[in-house]
């Protein structure tokens, strides 16, 4: 009998492997509505989800405000620029919906996400013509990223200020972060700090880990 | 019962080794689980490679005291004892006074052996989605969203019974003395696993 439970776990396990993601999809959406009037907020810590979870990679992660938030913008360009917060408000900005994709398998469908497109900041910097990449530096002093030149001026690459409507707040990676569409969510640096062009690409910090380089969804 | 001290052995070397491996791992794991899966927490830990590699080696770990117990015939014998459920370990199950130490209890009652299985099976389960969630290279998207979903509620219910092994161990101070030293006393025995205690009284 002992062995028949065991075995039943075996199967349940692997029907929720196979069926799993449409039916947690399913069942999110039939908690949203409980969830929005849940006052104790524990649903929303249940696995039913999408939910975003939060990854850091160091210990801590400073805090940077509007006026001390700054992004460096340099490598192999003409013209290497700092970027305040005000700076970055004050460029066209581009506004889309996308669905956020972990690698490990958890996703937020339709998220809002709102930012200057990093191919703005491109081409104010004036790549030279060695320049094949960028790599993606973070304030969390570690983690960097990187992406092809072609991969980063995608018009849905961006540098993100706003997501999910409002400013990206500090456990999103705010106040600035990446956003690269159609990419796993590892290509998409919390905390951003730099932008550096290069003239090759450099793996980042998965990349080092084993994840593959280009990281497009579904592959 | 008269034989007022006298004690039963109840657990030996082997079982109480593998006991403390896999609580150790099993600790490590649910502990690690709770700072990756919890966002505050997650953030306010970090380190999240250092962390994953931690939760995933003593993941793999785990079955490792399971299986290195097999060369005990101790061992052998109590994973035979609760892998059967008897007809009174079915009215165990059932009633609301199985505590009041009417009935034939054996080695284990019905609640340890749904426990064991329970957890043996939730571990293999865990061990296997684990691998999906880990090893990104080896199924599409959609059954890595399955594995996480499954993983997700898997943890959760082997954490929960995993709590409510430790209430039970830490309400009975001589249920977790006999697996700390291997030895019981007859008159708990008597109390706890009638059964047992009788069978151990006819073949000493």
């Amino acid at each position: 009998m002992g062995r028949r439970i065991v075995l039943g776990l075996l199967g349940l396990g692997a029907a929720g492997v196979v069926g799993g993601a449409s039916f947690s999809r399913k069942l999110s959406d039939a908690l949203a509505p409980a969830e929005l009037h849940d006052p104790t907020g524990l649903l929303s810590t249940l696995p039913v989800g999408p939910v975003f979870r939060y990854y850091s990679v160091t210990g801590g992660v400073p805090h940077r405000s509007e006026q001390s938030y700054q992004l460096r913008v340099d490598g192999l360009v003409a013209q290497a620029a700092t970027y305040r917060l005000a700076d970055l408000e004050a460029l066209p900005q581009t506004s889309f919906v996308s669905d956020f994709h972990c690698v490990s398998g958890w996703s937020v469908p339709g998220d809002e996400w709102s930012g200057v497109a990093l191919s703005e900041l491109l081409d104010r910097a004036e790549p030279a013509s060695s320049a094949r990449a960028v790599r993606i530096r973070s304030f969390d002093g570690t983690y960097t990223e990187s992406l092809s030149l072609e991969d980063a001026r995608l018009p849905h690459v961006v540098v993100a200020l706003r997501m999910l409507g409002d400013p990206v707040s500090h456990d999103h990676g705010g106040p600035v972060r990446m956003y690269v569409d159609g990419h796993y969510g590892y290509k998409s640096t919390k905390w951003l700090s730099g932008i550096e062009l290069t003239d090759n690409e450099i793996p980042g910090y998965w990349e080092r880990r084993g994840y593959p380089l280009k990281g497009v969804v579904g592959e | 019962m008269s034989e007022a001290g006298a004690s039963l052995a109840r657990f030996s070397t082997a079982e109480r080794w593998v006991h403390r491996s896999f609580g150790v791992l099993m600790g490590t794991c649910l502990l690690t689980a709770f700072a990756l899966y919890y966002g505050p927490i997650s953030l306010a830990v970090g380190h999240r490679h250092t962390v994953e590699l931690i939760h995933v080696w003593a993941g793999y770990a785990l079955p490792a005291p399971l299986l290195l117990g097999l060369v005990s015939a101790a061992y052998r014998s109590d994973l035979g004892v609760l892998n059967r459920y008897s007809r009174e370990d079915w009215r165990w199950l059932r009633s609301k006074n199985r505590r009041d130490g009417s009935f034939e209890v054996g080695k284990f009652n019905a609640g340890q052996k749904l426990n064991a299985a329970l957890t043996a099976g939730s571990v293999i389960v865990l061990v296997g989605t684990g691998t999906l969630m880990f090893w990104t290279g080896l199924v599409r998207l959609s059954w890595r969203t399955g594995a996480t979903f499954v993983h997700d509620w898997f943890a959760l219910g082997l954490g929960l019974l995993v709590l409510g092994h430790l209430w039970f161990a830490f309400s009975d101070p001589e249920a977790r003395e006999g697996m700390r030293t291997g030895v019981v006393s007859r008159r708990w025995a008597e109390r706890e696993h009638r059964a047992w205690a009788g069978a151990e009284r006819r073949e000493p």
